[in-house]
Protein backbone atom coordinates (compact mmCIF):
# COMPACT_ATOMS: atom_id res chain seq x y z
CA UNK A 1 0.00 0.00 0.00
CA UNK A 2 0.93 3.27 0.37
CA UNK A 3 3.36 5.06 2.10
CA UNK A 4 4.54 7.00 0.13
CA UNK A 5 5.70 9.16 2.76
CA UNK A 6 4.22 9.38 6.38
CA UNK A 7 0.54 8.03 5.79
CA UNK A 8 1.42 4.16 6.86
CA UNK A 9 4.04 5.25 9.08
CA UNK A 10 2.39 8.02 10.33
CA UNK A 11 2.61 7.13 13.80
CA UNK A 12 6.08 6.66 13.73
CA UNK A 13 6.41 9.61 16.15
CA UNK A 14 4.86 8.33 18.62
CA UNK A 15 5.77 4.59 17.81
CA UNK A 16 9.65 5.37 17.96
CA UNK A 17 9.16 6.12 22.00
CA UNK A 18 7.52 2.67 22.30
CA UNK A 19 10.33 0.99 20.44
CA UNK A 20 13.06 2.47 22.29
CA UNK A 21 11.45 1.10 25.29
CA UNK A 22 10.61 -2.01 23.99
CA UNK A 23 14.04 -2.52 22.95
CA UNK A 24 15.44 -1.87 26.00
CA UNK A 25 13.13 -4.15 27.94
CA UNK A 26 14.34 -7.21 25.38
CA UNK A 27 17.69 -6.31 26.14
CA UNK A 28 17.57 -6.26 30.24
CA UNK A 29 15.30 -9.87 29.48
CA UNK A 30 18.97 -10.86 27.76
CA UNK A 31 16.21 -11.72 25.12
CA UNK A 32 17.96 -11.97 21.42
CA UNK A 33 14.58 -10.51 19.26
CA UNK A 34 16.74 -11.19 16.32
CA UNK A 35 17.33 -14.95 16.41
CA UNK A 36 13.16 -15.43 17.21
CA UNK A 37 11.42 -16.76 14.49
CA UNK A 38 8.02 -14.63 15.66
CA UNK A 39 8.19 -12.10 18.93
CA UNK A 40 6.61 -14.03 21.74
CA UNK A 41 3.95 -11.17 22.43
CA UNK A 42 2.72 -12.00 18.64
CA UNK A 43 0.44 -14.57 17.82
CA UNK A 44 1.67 -16.42 14.91
CA UNK A 45 1.13 -15.70 11.54
CA UNK A 46 -1.85 -17.96 9.89
CA UNK A 47 -1.50 -18.38 6.72
CA UNK A 48 -3.83 -20.41 5.13
CA UNK A 49 -4.06 -22.61 2.06
CA UNK A 50 -6.28 -20.76 -0.57
CA UNK A 51 -5.61 -23.37 -2.99
CA UNK A 52 -3.77 -26.24 -2.96
CA UNK A 53 -0.32 -25.37 -2.24
CA UNK A 54 -0.82 -21.47 -2.26
CA UNK A 55 -1.09 -19.93 1.10
CA UNK A 56 -1.89 -16.68 2.16
CA UNK A 57 -1.61 -14.74 5.39
CA UNK A 58 -3.76 -11.33 5.41
CA UNK A 59 -2.52 -8.59 6.25
CA UNK A 60 -3.93 -6.53 9.48
CA UNK A 61 -5.99 -3.38 7.88
CA UNK A 62 -3.75 -1.10 9.44
CA UNK A 63 -1.07 1.13 9.05
CA UNK A 64 2.41 0.19 10.06
CA UNK A 65 2.98 0.16 14.19
CA UNK A 66 5.37 -1.46 16.31
CA UNK A 67 2.79 -3.68 17.32
CA UNK A 68 1.78 -5.13 13.98
CA UNK A 69 5.54 -4.93 12.85
CA UNK A 70 4.37 -3.79 9.33
CA UNK A 71 2.32 -7.16 8.52
CA UNK A 72 -0.09 -5.27 6.97
CA UNK A 73 -0.24 -6.71 3.34
CA UNK A 74 -1.10 -10.10 2.18
CA UNK A 75 1.83 -12.15 1.69
CA UNK A 76 2.60 -15.93 1.11
CA UNK A 77 4.18 -18.84 -0.76
CA UNK A 78 3.41 -21.18 -3.32
CA UNK A 79 4.78 -25.08 -2.94
CA UNK A 80 6.14 -26.41 -5.89
CA UNK A 81 7.41 -29.95 -6.92
CA UNK A 82 11.09 -28.63 -6.65
CA UNK A 83 10.91 -25.18 -4.92
CA UNK A 84 9.31 -22.56 -2.96
CA UNK A 85 8.34 -19.36 -3.96
CA UNK A 86 7.63 -16.70 -2.03
CA UNK A 87 4.53 -14.31 -3.21
CA UNK A 88 5.63 -10.83 -2.08
CA UNK A 89 8.06 -10.48 0.92
CA UNK A 90 6.69 -9.17 4.07
CA UNK A 91 6.53 -5.59 5.46
CA UNK A 92 9.75 -5.94 7.84
CA UNK A 93 12.50 -8.04 8.53
CA UNK A 94 10.47 -9.66 11.56
CA UNK A 95 7.76 -9.90 9.03
CA UNK A 96 9.86 -12.01 6.10
CA UNK A 97 11.16 -14.46 9.13
CA UNK A 98 7.38 -15.10 10.17
CA UNK A 99 6.77 -16.09 6.67
CA UNK A 100 9.80 -17.79 6.36
CA UNK A 101 9.23 -20.06 9.62
CA UNK A 102 6.25 -20.39 8.02
CA UNK A 103 7.22 -22.01 4.96
CA UNK A 104 9.71 -24.20 7.08
CA UNK A 105 6.87 -25.57 8.86
CA UNK A 106 5.36 -26.86 6.25
CA UNK A 107 8.31 -28.04 3.57
CA UNK A 108 12.02 -28.51 3.05
CA UNK A 109 12.08 -27.41 -0.37
CA UNK A 110 14.57 -24.95 -1.20
CA UNK A 111 13.10 -21.11 -1.31
CA UNK A 112 14.47 -20.00 -4.42
CA UNK A 113 12.27 -17.43 -5.79
CA UNK A 114 11.16 -14.00 -3.35
CA UNK A 115 9.04 -11.84 -5.05
CA UNK A 116 9.08 -7.89 -4.46
CA UNK A 117 5.61 -6.71 -6.18
CA UNK A 118 7.01 -3.13 -6.05
CA UNK A 119 8.58 -0.67 -3.85
CA UNK A 120 6.26 0.17 -0.69
CA UNK A 121 7.64 -1.18 2.37
CA UNK A 122 4.85 -3.62 3.06
CA UNK A 123 5.35 -5.26 -0.24
CA UNK A 124 9.53 -5.09 0.05
CA UNK A 125 11.14 -5.24 3.98
CA UNK A 126 10.47 -8.61 4.70
CA UNK A 127 12.99 -10.20 1.53
CA UNK A 128 15.71 -9.46 3.72
CA UNK A 129 14.62 -12.45 5.77
CA UNK A 130 15.35 -14.68 2.65
CA UNK A 131 19.25 -13.63 1.96
CA UNK A 132 20.34 -16.58 3.40
CA UNK A 133 18.12 -18.99 1.25
CA UNK A 134 19.96 -17.23 -1.60
CA UNK A 135 16.93 -16.97 -3.58
CA UNK A 136 16.54 -14.71 -6.48
CA UNK A 137 14.59 -11.68 -5.69
CA UNK A 138 12.31 -10.86 -8.51
CA UNK A 139 11.00 -7.35 -9.54
CA UNK A 140 10.04 -5.26 -11.78
CA UNK A 141 12.37 -3.72 -13.72
CA UNK A 142 12.08 -0.19 -12.37
CA UNK A 143 11.62 -1.64 -9.33
CA UNK A 144 15.73 -1.75 -8.52
CA UNK A 145 15.85 2.22 -9.37
CA UNK A 146 12.50 3.06 -7.15
CA UNK A 147 14.14 1.73 -4.00
CA UNK A 148 17.09 3.53 -4.54
CA UNK A 149 15.34 6.65 -4.95
CA UNK A 150 12.93 5.51 -1.72
CA UNK A 151 14.63 2.78 0.04
CA UNK A 152 16.60 4.77 2.40
CA UNK A 153 13.66 7.00 3.93
CA UNK A 154 11.73 4.13 3.90
CA UNK A 155 14.23 1.86 6.32
CA UNK A 156 14.55 4.96 8.55
CA UNK A 157 10.96 5.45 9.22
CA UNK A 158 10.23 1.68 9.84
CA UNK A 159 13.44 1.61 12.10
CA UNK A 160 11.94 4.65 13.92
CA UNK A 161 9.20 2.02 15.12
CA UNK A 162 10.52 -1.50 14.84
CA UNK A 163 14.50 -1.00 14.89
CA UNK A 164 16.54 -3.57 14.02
CA UNK A 165 13.68 -5.48 13.27
CA UNK A 166 13.00 -3.19 10.49
CA UNK A 167 15.30 -4.92 8.23
CA UNK A 168 17.37 -3.88 5.32
CA UNK A 169 17.10 -3.04 1.66
CA UNK A 170 17.36 -5.61 -0.58
CA UNK A 171 17.68 -5.14 -4.80
CA UNK A 172 16.01 -7.73 -6.81
CA UNK A 173 18.24 -9.93 -8.84
CA UNK A 174 15.61 -10.87 -11.47
CA UNK A 175 13.94 -7.65 -13.04
CA UNK A 176 10.80 -8.41 -14.64
CA UNK A 177 10.14 -5.74 -17.73
CA UNK A 178 7.46 -7.09 -19.48
CA UNK A 179 6.30 -10.56 -19.05
CA UNK A 180 8.52 -13.76 -17.72
CA UNK A 181 8.08 -17.47 -16.37
CA UNK A 182 9.12 -19.29 -13.32
CA UNK A 183 8.61 -23.27 -13.32
CA UNK A 184 8.80 -25.06 -9.84
CA UNK A 185 8.90 -28.32 -11.07
CA UNK A 186 5.04 -28.92 -11.84
CA UNK A 187 3.52 -25.73 -11.56
CA UNK A 188 4.51 -22.65 -13.77
CA UNK A 189 4.16 -19.22 -12.21
CA UNK A 190 4.00 -16.26 -15.01
CA UNK A 191 4.74 -12.71 -14.37
CA UNK A 192 3.46 -9.76 -16.06
CA UNK A 193 5.26 -6.00 -15.33
CA UNK A 194 2.91 -2.75 -15.60
CA UNK A 195 2.93 0.17 -16.50
CA UNK A 196 2.74 2.96 -14.03
CA UNK A 197 -0.67 2.24 -11.81
CA UNK A 198 -0.40 1.84 -8.29
CA UNK A 199 3.44 2.94 -8.45
CA UNK A 200 5.82 3.09 -11.43
CA UNK A 201 6.85 -0.55 -10.48
CA UNK A 202 3.72 -2.83 -9.98
CA UNK A 203 4.35 -6.90 -10.48
CA UNK A 204 1.65 -9.02 -11.22
CA UNK A 205 1.77 -12.67 -11.20
CA UNK A 206 -0.62 -15.50 -12.15
CA UNK A 207 -0.32 -19.16 -10.41
CA UNK A 208 -1.26 -21.18 -13.88
CA UNK A 209 -2.25 -24.27 -12.43
CA UNK A 210 -5.07 -22.76 -10.02
CA UNK A 211 -5.48 -20.17 -12.28
CA UNK A 212 -5.72 -17.44 -9.42
CA UNK A 213 -4.44 -13.94 -10.18
CA UNK A 214 -1.78 -12.32 -7.45
CA UNK A 215 -1.64 -8.40 -8.52
CA UNK A 216 -0.36 -7.30 -4.93
CA UNK A 217 -0.95 -3.53 -4.75
CA UNK A 218 -3.11 -3.57 -8.48
CA UNK A 219 -5.66 -4.69 -5.91
CA UNK A 220 -6.89 -3.21 -3.24
CA UNK A 221 -10.66 -4.70 -1.48
CA UNK A 222 -11.60 -2.87 1.13
CA UNK A 223 -8.84 -1.57 2.53
CA UNK A 224 -8.95 2.42 1.03
CA UNK A 225 -6.68 2.12 -2.18
CA UNK A 226 -3.32 4.20 -2.38
CA UNK A 227 -2.35 6.03 -5.19
CA UNK A 228 1.50 6.72 -5.72
CA UNK A 229 1.64 6.11 -9.41
CA UNK A 230 -0.95 7.23 -12.56
CA UNK A 231 -4.95 7.43 -11.97
CA UNK A 232 -5.02 6.58 -15.90
CA UNK A 233 -2.34 4.10 -15.68
CA UNK A 234 -4.24 2.20 -12.95
CA UNK A 235 -7.73 2.53 -14.73
CA UNK A 236 -5.56 0.89 -17.60
CA UNK A 237 -4.39 -1.73 -15.34
CA UNK A 238 -7.40 -2.70 -14.13
CA UNK A 239 -8.43 -3.58 -17.40
CA UNK A 240 -5.28 -5.72 -18.24
CA UNK A 241 -5.93 -7.53 -15.04
CA UNK A 242 -9.44 -8.34 -16.16
CA UNK A 243 -8.13 -9.58 -19.49
CA UNK A 244 -6.00 -12.44 -17.99
CA UNK A 245 -9.36 -14.33 -17.80
CA UNK A 246 -8.96 -14.80 -13.86
CA UNK A 247 -11.70 -15.63 -12.17
CA UNK A 248 -10.11 -15.15 -8.61
CA UNK A 249 -7.37 -13.03 -7.32
CA UNK A 250 -5.19 -12.83 -4.21
CA UNK A 251 -5.55 -8.71 -3.49
CA UNK A 252 -2.66 -7.26 -2.02
CA UNK A 253 -4.72 -6.04 1.17
CA UNK A 254 -8.10 -7.01 1.95
CA UNK A 255 -9.28 -10.75 2.38
CA UNK A 256 -6.47 -13.32 0.92
CA UNK A 257 -8.83 -14.50 -2.06
CA UNK A 258 -11.53 -13.16 -4.11
CA UNK A 259 -13.63 -13.11 -7.19
CA UNK A 260 -11.72 -10.87 -9.69
CA UNK A 261 -14.86 -9.16 -11.49
CA UNK A 262 -17.04 -6.99 -8.52
CA UNK A 263 -13.58 -6.26 -6.74
CA UNK A 264 -12.24 -4.66 -9.91
CA UNK A 265 -15.35 -3.04 -10.36
CA UNK A 266 -15.35 -1.62 -6.52
CA UNK A 267 -11.69 -0.23 -6.91
CA UNK A 268 -12.53 1.10 -10.45
CA UNK A 269 -15.32 3.06 -9.22
CA UNK A 270 -13.44 4.57 -6.64
CA UNK A 271 -10.73 5.60 -8.75
CA UNK A 272 -13.24 6.98 -11.67
CA UNK A 273 -15.16 9.23 -8.82
CA UNK A 274 -11.38 10.43 -8.16
CA UNK A 275 -10.49 11.31 -11.95
CA UNK A 276 -13.87 13.02 -12.16
CA UNK A 277 -14.21 14.62 -9.35
CA UNK A 278 -10.68 16.26 -9.81
CA UNK A 279 -11.56 17.26 -13.58
CA UNK A 280 -14.26 18.55 -12.84
CA UNK A 281 -12.49 20.76 -10.19
CA UNK A 282 -10.03 21.96 -12.26
CA UNK A 283 -12.03 22.51 -15.77
CA UNK A 284 -14.18 25.25 -12.64
CA UNK A 285 -12.14 27.26 -10.57
CA UNK A 286 -9.46 25.10 -10.40
CA UNK A 287 -8.63 24.59 -6.65
CA UNK A 288 -6.80 21.74 -5.35
CA UNK A 289 -7.94 23.14 -1.63
CA UNK A 290 -11.51 22.58 -2.31
CA UNK A 291 -10.85 19.34 -4.51
CA UNK A 292 -9.01 17.73 -1.58
CA UNK A 293 -12.23 18.56 0.91
CA UNK A 294 -15.25 17.42 -1.46
CA UNK A 295 -13.99 15.19 -4.10
CA UNK A 296 -14.67 11.10 -3.02
CA UNK A 297 -17.13 11.85 0.11
CA UNK A 298 -19.22 9.72 -0.93
CA UNK A 299 -16.93 6.92 -0.77
CA UNK A 300 -16.54 7.23 2.83
CA UNK A 301 -18.33 4.33 4.35
CA UNK A 302 -17.35 2.38 1.19
CA UNK A 303 -13.42 1.65 2.77
CA UNK A 304 -10.99 1.12 5.60
CA UNK A 305 -8.81 3.65 6.37
CA UNK A 306 -10.97 6.52 3.94
CA UNK A 307 -9.66 9.24 5.88
CA UNK A 308 -6.26 8.60 6.05
CA UNK A 309 -5.44 8.32 2.54
CA UNK A 310 -8.15 10.16 0.38
CA UNK A 311 -6.90 13.44 0.80
CA UNK A 312 -3.81 12.64 -0.29
CA UNK A 313 -5.32 10.37 -3.13
CA UNK A 314 -7.10 13.68 -4.44
CA UNK A 315 -3.68 15.25 -3.78
CA UNK A 316 -1.76 12.78 -6.25
CA UNK A 317 -5.22 12.59 -8.90
CA UNK A 318 -5.27 16.36 -8.84
CA UNK A 319 -1.16 16.87 -9.60
CA UNK A 320 -1.58 14.27 -12.82
CA UNK A 321 -5.22 15.75 -14.27
CA UNK A 322 -3.89 19.83 -13.95
CA UNK A 323 -1.40 18.94 -16.81
CA UNK A 324 -3.45 16.69 -18.94
CA UNK B 1 15.28 43.09 -1.77
CA UNK B 2 16.29 40.02 -3.72
CA UNK B 3 19.96 39.42 -2.18
CA UNK B 4 18.10 38.91 1.19
CA UNK B 5 17.00 34.97 0.04
CA UNK B 6 20.93 34.16 -0.18
CA UNK B 7 21.52 35.13 3.36
CA UNK B 8 18.79 32.89 4.80
CA UNK B 9 19.76 29.80 2.77
CA UNK B 10 23.54 29.73 4.12
CA UNK B 11 21.50 30.21 7.49
CA UNK B 12 19.74 27.21 6.42
CA UNK B 13 22.58 24.87 5.62
CA UNK B 14 23.31 23.99 9.04
CA UNK B 15 20.15 22.83 9.79
CA UNK B 16 19.60 20.56 6.47
CA UNK B 17 22.68 18.71 6.96
CA UNK B 18 20.57 17.79 10.20
CA UNK B 19 17.78 16.99 8.79
CA UNK B 20 19.83 14.57 6.44
CA UNK B 21 20.75 12.71 9.32
CA UNK B 22 18.94 9.98 11.32
CA UNK B 23 15.82 11.64 13.14
CA UNK B 24 14.61 14.10 10.69
CA UNK B 25 12.64 16.78 11.72
CA UNK B 26 12.07 15.48 15.40
CA UNK B 27 13.57 18.88 16.87
CA UNK B 28 10.09 20.38 15.87
CA UNK B 29 7.58 18.10 16.71
CA UNK B 30 9.20 18.45 20.47
CA UNK B 31 9.90 22.25 20.44
CA UNK B 32 8.50 24.60 23.31
CA UNK B 33 6.12 27.19 22.58
CA UNK B 34 8.65 29.58 24.19
CA UNK B 35 11.56 27.44 21.48
CA UNK B 36 9.21 28.60 18.72
CA UNK B 37 9.06 31.94 19.60
CA UNK B 38 12.48 32.54 19.75
CA UNK B 39 13.22 31.21 16.60
CA UNK B 40 10.89 33.59 14.92
CA UNK B 41 12.34 36.39 17.09
CA UNK B 42 15.82 35.31 15.30
CA UNK B 43 14.31 34.93 11.74
CA UNK B 44 12.45 37.88 12.05
CA UNK B 45 15.88 40.04 13.26
CA UNK B 46 17.60 38.20 9.97
CA UNK B 47 14.66 39.18 7.75
CA UNK B 48 13.41 42.78 8.81
CA UNK B 49 16.53 44.59 9.98
CA UNK B 50 15.81 44.88 13.59
CA UNK B 51 11.91 45.67 12.86
CA UNK B 52 9.49 43.23 14.53
CA UNK B 53 5.88 42.44 12.82
CA UNK B 54 2.53 43.34 14.72
CA UNK B 55 0.42 40.39 14.82
CA UNK B 56 -2.77 41.46 12.53
CA UNK B 57 -5.16 38.90 12.09
CA UNK B 58 -7.88 40.76 10.83
CA UNK B 59 -5.28 42.21 8.13
CA UNK B 60 -3.60 38.44 7.25
CA UNK B 61 -4.84 35.77 7.31
CA UNK B 62 -3.34 32.57 6.59
CA UNK B 63 -5.48 29.02 5.72
CA UNK B 64 -3.56 25.83 5.75
CA UNK B 65 -4.24 22.43 6.49
CA UNK B 66 -3.93 21.43 10.19
CA UNK B 67 -2.17 18.35 9.42
CA UNK B 68 -1.06 17.76 6.07
CA UNK B 69 -2.17 15.02 3.97
CA UNK B 70 0.95 15.26 1.73
CA UNK B 71 3.83 16.68 3.24
CA UNK B 72 5.25 17.67 -0.05
CA UNK B 73 2.30 19.63 -1.20
CA UNK B 74 0.69 21.67 1.39
CA UNK B 75 -1.59 23.89 0.16
CA UNK B 76 -1.91 27.36 1.37
CA UNK B 77 -4.28 30.08 0.42
CA UNK B 78 -2.85 33.57 2.07
CA UNK B 79 -5.65 36.38 2.19
CA UNK B 80 -4.98 40.24 2.57
CA UNK B 81 -7.66 42.34 3.73
CA UNK B 82 -6.27 45.75 2.57
CA UNK B 83 -4.52 44.78 -0.81
CA UNK B 84 -4.16 48.13 -1.83
CA UNK B 85 -2.07 49.18 1.25
CA UNK B 86 0.32 46.34 1.21
CA UNK B 87 3.89 46.36 -0.62
CA UNK B 88 4.87 43.26 -0.47
CA UNK B 89 4.62 39.38 1.30
CA UNK B 90 6.90 37.09 3.14
CA UNK B 91 6.09 33.91 3.69
CA UNK B 92 7.99 31.73 6.25
CA UNK B 93 8.16 28.45 7.34
CA UNK B 94 9.83 28.30 10.34
CA UNK B 95 11.18 25.02 10.94
CA UNK B 96 12.35 24.35 7.15
CA UNK B 97 15.94 24.25 6.41
CA UNK B 98 15.09 27.45 5.08
CA UNK B 99 12.62 28.97 6.01
CA UNK B 100 11.75 32.07 3.76
CA UNK B 101 9.76 29.83 1.46
CA UNK B 102 8.14 33.17 -0.66
CA UNK B 103 8.54 36.90 -1.03
CA UNK B 104 6.76 38.50 -3.01
CA UNK B 105 6.83 42.19 -4.22
CA UNK B 106 3.91 43.31 -5.99
CA UNK B 107 3.41 45.76 -8.63
CA UNK B 108 0.11 47.67 -10.46
CA UNK B 109 -1.04 45.33 -12.33
CA UNK B 110 -1.66 43.07 -9.04
CA UNK B 111 -4.46 43.19 -6.35
CA UNK B 112 -2.53 41.18 -3.52
CA UNK B 113 -5.91 40.04 -1.87
CA UNK B 114 -5.08 36.63 -2.40
CA UNK B 115 -2.21 34.69 -2.83
CA UNK B 116 -2.04 30.73 -3.24
CA UNK B 117 0.57 28.54 -3.47
CA UNK B 118 1.52 24.84 -2.29
CA UNK B 119 4.97 23.81 -0.39
CA UNK B 120 7.42 21.29 1.48
CA UNK B 121 6.96 21.38 4.81
CA UNK B 122 9.52 19.18 6.72
CA UNK B 123 8.17 19.00 10.09
CA UNK B 124 5.60 20.46 12.69
CA UNK B 125 5.96 24.09 12.14
CA UNK B 126 4.33 27.83 13.02
CA UNK B 127 3.88 29.44 9.65
CA UNK B 128 4.07 32.87 9.33
CA UNK B 129 2.71 35.43 6.81
CA UNK B 130 4.06 39.04 7.23
CA UNK B 131 2.28 41.48 5.33
CA UNK B 132 4.99 44.61 3.96
CA UNK B 133 2.49 47.43 3.87
CA UNK B 134 3.15 50.67 1.62
CA UNK B 135 3.72 52.77 4.81
CA UNK B 136 6.97 50.21 5.90
CA UNK B 137 4.79 49.09 8.64
CA UNK B 138 5.38 44.87 9.08
CA UNK B 139 1.82 42.61 9.96
CA UNK B 140 1.97 39.09 10.34
CA UNK B 141 -0.45 36.12 10.95
CA UNK B 142 0.92 32.40 12.08
CA UNK B 143 -0.26 28.94 11.93
CA UNK B 144 0.64 25.88 13.23
CA UNK B 145 1.24 23.09 10.94
CA UNK B 146 1.37 19.10 11.18
CA UNK B 147 3.61 17.65 8.88
CA UNK B 148 7.01 15.80 8.45
CA UNK B 149 9.29 14.96 5.83
CA UNK B 150 8.66 17.20 3.40
CA UNK B 151 11.14 18.19 2.27
CA UNK B 152 13.31 14.92 1.95
CA UNK B 153 10.53 12.49 1.10
CA UNK B 154 11.27 11.62 -2.25
CA UNK B 155 9.56 12.35 -5.46
CA UNK B 156 7.32 9.64 -6.93
CA UNK B 157 9.24 9.32 -10.09
CA UNK B 158 12.90 9.08 -11.25
CA UNK B 159 14.98 12.08 -11.40
CA UNK B 160 14.81 11.88 -15.25
CA UNK B 161 11.07 11.65 -15.72
CA UNK B 162 11.40 14.69 -12.58
CA UNK B 163 12.94 16.80 -15.10
CA UNK B 164 10.34 16.67 -18.46
CA UNK B 165 9.04 19.32 -19.52
CA UNK B 166 11.33 21.48 -17.17
CA UNK B 167 10.34 25.26 -17.84
CA UNK B 168 6.42 24.36 -18.89
CA UNK B 169 4.08 26.79 -17.80
CA UNK B 170 0.56 27.45 -18.11
CA UNK B 171 -1.81 30.19 -17.36
CA UNK B 172 -5.59 29.53 -16.62
CA UNK B 173 -7.98 32.78 -16.21
CA UNK B 174 -10.91 31.85 -14.06
CA UNK B 175 -13.03 34.86 -15.52
CA UNK B 176 -13.31 37.54 -18.55
CA UNK B 177 -10.92 40.26 -18.42
CA UNK B 178 -11.97 43.66 -18.02
CA UNK B 179 -9.76 46.89 -17.28
CA UNK B 180 -9.06 47.45 -13.93
CA UNK B 181 -10.88 44.82 -12.76
CA UNK B 182 -8.96 42.31 -10.66
CA UNK B 183 -9.32 38.21 -12.04
CA UNK B 184 -8.37 34.99 -10.96
CA UNK B 185 -5.24 33.65 -12.51
CA UNK B 186 -3.62 30.49 -12.02
CA UNK B 187 0.16 30.29 -13.13
CA UNK B 188 1.69 26.67 -13.56
CA UNK B 189 5.35 25.96 -14.06
CA UNK B 190 7.01 22.59 -14.43
CA UNK B 191 10.11 22.21 -12.58
CA UNK B 192 10.86 19.59 -10.26
CA UNK B 193 13.00 21.84 -7.39
CA UNK B 194 15.25 19.56 -6.54
CA UNK B 195 15.73 20.89 -2.87
CA UNK B 196 19.32 18.80 -2.26
CA UNK B 197 17.84 16.47 0.73
CA UNK B 198 16.68 13.75 -1.60
CA UNK B 199 19.11 10.62 -1.92
CA UNK B 200 19.77 8.13 -3.84
CA UNK B 201 20.27 5.15 -1.69
CA UNK B 202 22.60 3.00 -3.96
CA UNK B 203 25.38 5.71 -5.00
CA UNK B 204 24.51 7.45 -1.68
CA UNK B 205 24.64 10.73 -3.54
CA UNK B 206 21.71 13.24 -3.27
CA UNK B 207 20.10 14.59 -6.24
CA UNK B 208 21.78 17.87 -6.47
CA UNK B 209 19.43 21.13 -5.71
CA UNK B 210 18.00 22.50 -8.69
CA UNK B 211 15.16 24.68 -7.69
CA UNK B 212 13.26 27.86 -8.47
CA UNK B 213 14.95 31.30 -7.43
CA UNK B 214 12.80 33.86 -9.00
CA UNK B 215 9.51 34.34 -11.20
CA UNK B 216 8.74 37.90 -12.31
CA UNK B 217 5.32 38.48 -13.36
CA UNK B 218 4.40 41.44 -16.24
CA UNK B 219 1.34 42.73 -18.08
CA UNK B 220 1.93 45.17 -20.83
CA UNK B 221 5.41 45.40 -18.98
CA UNK B 222 4.14 46.92 -15.61
CA UNK B 223 4.54 44.90 -12.75
CA UNK B 224 2.21 42.08 -11.72
CA UNK B 225 4.75 40.48 -9.11
CA UNK B 226 8.40 39.26 -8.51
CA UNK B 227 8.39 36.31 -6.32
CA UNK B 228 11.74 35.39 -4.75
CA UNK B 229 11.48 31.56 -3.64
CA UNK B 230 13.55 28.29 -3.17
CA UNK B 231 13.70 25.17 -1.82
CA UNK B 232 10.20 25.21 0.18
CA UNK B 233 8.01 25.51 -2.99
CA UNK B 234 6.39 22.00 -3.79
CA UNK B 235 7.70 20.39 -7.39
CA UNK B 236 5.85 21.86 -10.31
CA UNK B 237 4.90 25.09 -8.65
CA UNK B 238 1.29 26.16 -9.40
CA UNK B 239 0.47 30.01 -8.11
CA UNK B 240 -3.02 31.56 -7.64
CA UNK B 241 -2.33 35.46 -7.54
CA UNK B 242 -4.97 38.09 -9.08
CA UNK B 243 -5.01 39.70 -12.05
CA UNK B 244 -5.26 43.72 -11.92
CA UNK B 245 -4.93 44.36 -15.75
CA UNK B 246 -4.58 47.89 -16.62
CA UNK B 247 -6.12 46.91 -20.19
CA UNK B 248 -8.64 44.19 -21.40
CA UNK B 249 -6.47 43.22 -23.55
CA UNK B 250 -2.65 42.86 -23.36
CA UNK B 251 0.18 40.19 -22.63
CA UNK B 252 1.72 38.16 -19.45
CA UNK B 253 4.70 37.72 -19.40
CA UNK B 254 6.30 35.35 -17.18
CA UNK B 255 9.94 34.69 -16.42
CA UNK B 256 11.86 32.17 -14.36
CA UNK B 257 15.02 32.08 -13.26
CA UNK B 258 16.39 28.75 -11.43
CA UNK B 259 19.72 27.85 -9.02
CA UNK B 260 21.44 26.93 -12.22
CA UNK B 261 20.82 29.86 -13.73
CA UNK B 262 18.72 28.25 -16.42
CA UNK B 263 15.84 31.12 -17.45
CA UNK B 264 12.40 30.37 -19.26
CA UNK B 265 10.13 33.43 -20.43
CA UNK B 266 6.61 32.52 -21.75
CA UNK B 267 4.32 35.25 -22.91
CA UNK B 268 0.57 34.81 -22.72
CA UNK B 269 -1.93 36.40 -24.25
CA UNK B 270 -4.83 37.72 -22.58
CA UNK B 271 -7.77 37.01 -23.04
CA UNK B 272 -5.89 33.82 -24.41
CA UNK B 273 -6.63 32.53 -27.80
CA UNK B 274 -9.18 30.34 -28.19
CA UNK B 275 -8.34 27.35 -30.81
Amino acid sequence: MAVFPEMALRDGRVGSRTTRRDALLAGFGGLCLCCLPARADQPPARFGEVVPGLFVRHGDDEDATTKNRDAIANIGFIIGRDAVLVTDSGGSLADGRALRAAIRERTDRPIRHVVMSHVHPDHSFGAAAFVEDRPEFIGHAKLRQALQMRGEYYRRRLADLLGSDAGSIVIPTRAVSCTDAIDLGDRRISFQAHATAHTDCDLAMRDERSGVLLPADLLFVRRIPALDGSLAGWLRALTALEATGAARAVPGHGPVLVDLAPAVADLRRYLTVLRDGVRAEIKGTGSIERAIETVGQGERGRWLLFDDYNARNVTEAYKEYEWE
Amino acid sequence: MRHSMSGHLAFGVALLALSAGLAPARAGVEDSDQERAARWQEIQKSIFDGKTATTDDAAVKLDAPTRAADAALVPLTITLAQPKDIAGLYLVIDDNPSPVAAHFTFGPDADPKEVKLRVRVNTYTDIHVVAVMKDGSLKQTVKFVKASGGCSAPMGMSDEDAVKGIGDMRLRLAGDVAADKPVDATLMIRHPNFNGMQMNQLTRQYTPARYIQAIDVTYDAKKVFDMDTDISLASNPVITFELLPSAAKGELKVDVKDSTNAQWSRTFPVPAVSN
